[in-house]
């Protein structure tokens, strides 16, 4: 095991106490305060940098241009619904069909063990969401890993049509309840544990910290050996075989544990959701992470995460204001007597500015926000700003 | 409606579809020949097709309206192209896509931006709109006017691509990009010439494409410009008689799919008592023949064998 650098722990001590402050956090804000704002957008946040780290790991790393991951976000997202809605309120759930599966797993083990029981219930879930995932993205590579780069994107972008289709068939009406929402599975309350009379909740930290462990698992897989074929793939495929990687191999794992993190990260979603309605996981979602991964630097696993961060918390929080009528006072202005507040700040308006910054950053800032370096390269930089005389030897990067 | 008359306006209607698709496909198989690039914007410049005309219809007479539609989207490729496409020429190839996707994502927010979201009655076009009866089936004008009207552009098509200097000139860039800018081709000019005249074609289809369609929303570009794609794959990108037989075969069993139920079921050929209710997979359809397609016949029916270079 090498030894850390001292960046590596700066950025590991970064992330203690961004672990440690969302506790924090959770228990001073109130639900009903207007910070509240702040935990819902840490919570879509991490579990958006899951799924954009997930997304870099196929797109960044092995240079395949998968559009399919709304499909595979959709897979995980019913599979964990499907295995986690108590039986009582099937009935209620599935109003039009008979609902062959009847096994609830965070039902099973919260009978049997309690509190805790129920968390390992909702967890065999998240993993069995992923396997599924996994398995059917397995069987969707073998057609489609074989195809050249641009038919791939085209190829994938049409299972995740095929997927949602299938899903929402009524022929598959008493599995995945066809068109209709499945709902009343976890609910975030359930993630609370109650201390000496006081209840703490956790859900915004259980959700981040899933999320850190996928994103850890993809990180350690990236410096692994796997990763360095990955990378070699990306850059010339042909080098690479001659090298003696198996193409073919190699892309099927990546595309399989890549499907497998879009799968748990759908059943995040389902948790922070509380209810799966296929008719959402549409082409569009995928171009939504695909561009989050833009922005924070294709190959950059630090990258994708800040990437992710800053669009949920620009699309839920900071620009908000621009559908509504009040940014920054900007609203009072009237330019040739259009008033900016009444006339332009309008719903819609935030994705309209949004969608012309991404622009901006894809035709003039292709690096994005961190190229394809990590986090403690910067650190490293910013520290070497700070020293009169840099250390022999450099940076390590 | 007796079986023969359900199936023929099925079929009618599906060649119709078909034929507009076919519109929008030779768009992108026009500029994927060249650039080499999916232009995932062009379904959503064909949808801005259908709301520039609800807007202009309601202000000008319809024969101010059809041509400066026509302008509008040319320009509005044109630009596309210049703006989007242009600064990323040396870059690689999964950039432009993603410029691609950034722009279709600009177009769908911006159209979200200005109709509220809501959909927008498409305007009523007298002569296409008027209902006609052909062999006993009542459907509209339009339906019969597609594909003669597509047969039309396509020979004009062909024709300017064999014969002018700029069809050669688009030629020569789609088999050897670098090689034809040696030669003296003016590559920027080629390039534009061909967003032009796709995002034309593609302006004539939306005319065709929505007279027919309750109305126009911001995603309604996004499934027909995909089918258009892959109507180009199946025919072989870079033929343009491929896209058009593309075209044709996904609208026609696009809609024999919608109607597999009422064809099969008890009232007429009987061979299913419940109905299958497989009109979900209508558009998945469209992405099953792609990967058929792209699994037994790379190149497609029409295309060229590409050639792979170390």
């Amino acid at each position: 095991m090498k030894k850390l650098s001292s960046a590596n722990l700066i950025t590991v001590l970064l992330l203690i106490v961004f672990f440690i402050s969302l506790i924090v956090l959770e228990q001073l804000i109130a639900p009903t305060d207007r910070m509240n704002m702040l935990l819902v957008s840490l919570r879509q946040g991490s579990i958006f940098a899951l799924l954009a780290v997930s997304m870099n790991l196929l797109n960044g790393f092995t240079g395949l241009f998968s559009l399919g991951h709304a499909g595979f976000m959709l897979i995980g997202a019913v599979t964990y619904a499907i295995f986690s809605i108590p039986l009582a309120y099937r009935d209620m759930v599935y109003l039009y069909y008979d609902y062959v599966i009847k096994v609830s797993f965070p039902e099973i083990f919260g009978n049997l063990l309690g509190g805790p029981g129920m968390m390992i219930g909702v967890l065999i879930s998240i993993i069995l969401a992923g396997l599924v995932t996994a398995l059917i993205a397995f069987l969707v590579g073998l057609p489609v890993l074989r195809m050249r780069s641009d038919y791939l994107a085209i190829a994938t972008l049409g299972f995740g049509e095929i997927i949602r289709a299938i899903i929402m068939w009524q022929g598959m009406g008493r599995i995945t309840n066809g068109a209709n929402p499945l709902r009343m599975f976890t609910r975030t309350d359930s993630f609370n544990i109650t201390i000496g009379g006081y209840t703490f909740g956790l859900i915004t930290f259980t959700l981040a910290l899933l999320s850190a462990v996928g994103i850890f698992i993809i990180l350690l897989l990236v410096t692994s050996s796997y990763g360095r074929a990955f990378k070699a793939i990306r850059e010339d495929e042909i080098a690479a075989e001659a090298m003696g990687i198996n193409l073919f191999k190699h892309k099927q794992l990546s595309f399989c544990i890549s499907s497998f993190f879009a799968g748990t990260g759908g059943a995040l979603i389902a948790i922070f959701m509380g209810t799966v309605a296929p008719i959402q996981f549409r082409a569009a979602m995928t171009y939504e992470f695909l561009l989050i991964v833009v922005l924070g630097g294709i190959g950059s696993i630090t990258g994708s995460i800040l990437g992710a961060m800053l669009f949920v918390f620009a699309s839920m929080w900071w620009l908000r204001g621009l559908d509504s009528g009040a940014f920054l006072g900007l609203e009072r202005i009237t330019i040739f007597g259009v008033n900016l507040g009444e006339q332009v700040f309008v719903s819609g308006f935030r994705l309209v500015v949004f969608s012309v910054i991404i622009m901006c950053v894809v035709l003039f800032f292709r690096r994005g926000l961190m190229g394809d370096k990590e986090l403690p390269y910067y650190v490293d930089k910013i520290r070497s700003k700070f020293k009169p005389t840099p250390k022999a030897g450099g940076v390590d990067a | 409606m007796s079986l023969y008359e359900f199936v023929l306006a099925n079929l009618m209607s599906g060649i119709s579809i078909g034929g507009q698709y076919a519109l929008i496909a030779i768009g992108y198989s026009m500029v994927y020949s060249i650039l080499r690039l999916i232009n995932f914007a062009h379904g959503d410049v064909f949808m801005l097709g259908g709301l520039f005309m609800v807007f202009l219809a309601a202000t000008f007479p319809l024969w101010v309206a059809i041509p400066a539609l026509i302008i509008l989207i040319v320009a509005l490729g044109f630009t596309i192209e210049r703006v989007a496409y242009k600064p990323l020429r040396t870059a690689p190839r999964m950039s432009v896509m993603i410029s691609a996707i950034g722009v279709s994502y600009l177009i769908q927010n911006l159209a979200l931006y200005f109709t509220g979201g809501l959909n927008r009655m498409y305007p009523n076009i007298p002569w296409l709109s008027d209902p006609i009866t052909v062999l006993g089936v009542t459907t509209r004008r339009v339906t019969v006017v597609t594909p003669f009207l597509v047969i039309a552009l396509v020979f004009a098509l062909v024709w300017l691509i064999n014969n002018t200097k700029i069809g050669i000139g688009m030629r020569a860039a789609a088999k050897d990009f670098d090689t034809s800018q040696l030669m003296g081709i003016k590559i920027n000019s080629v390039i534009s010439m061909t967003f032009v005249i796709g995002s034309f074609l593609a302006a004539i289809g939306s005319i065709l494409f929505f007279t027919s369609f309750p109305g126009v929303f911001p995603a309604a570009g996004a499934m027909p410009g995909l089918k258009a794609f892959v109507a180009a794959v199946f025919g072989g990108i870079g033929s343009i008689p491929g896209a058009v037989i593309g075209g044709l075969l996904i609208g026609v069993s696009e809609t024999l799919i919608r109607g597999l139920d009422v064809i099969l079921g008890p009232a007429n050929l009987g061979i299913i008592s419940r109905p299958l209710e497989l009109a979900t997979f209508s558009d998945a359809f469209t992405f099953i023949l792609l990967i058929v397609v792209l699994v037994f016949k790379p190149t497609g029916l029409f295309g060229d064998k590409p050639t792979d270079k170390v």
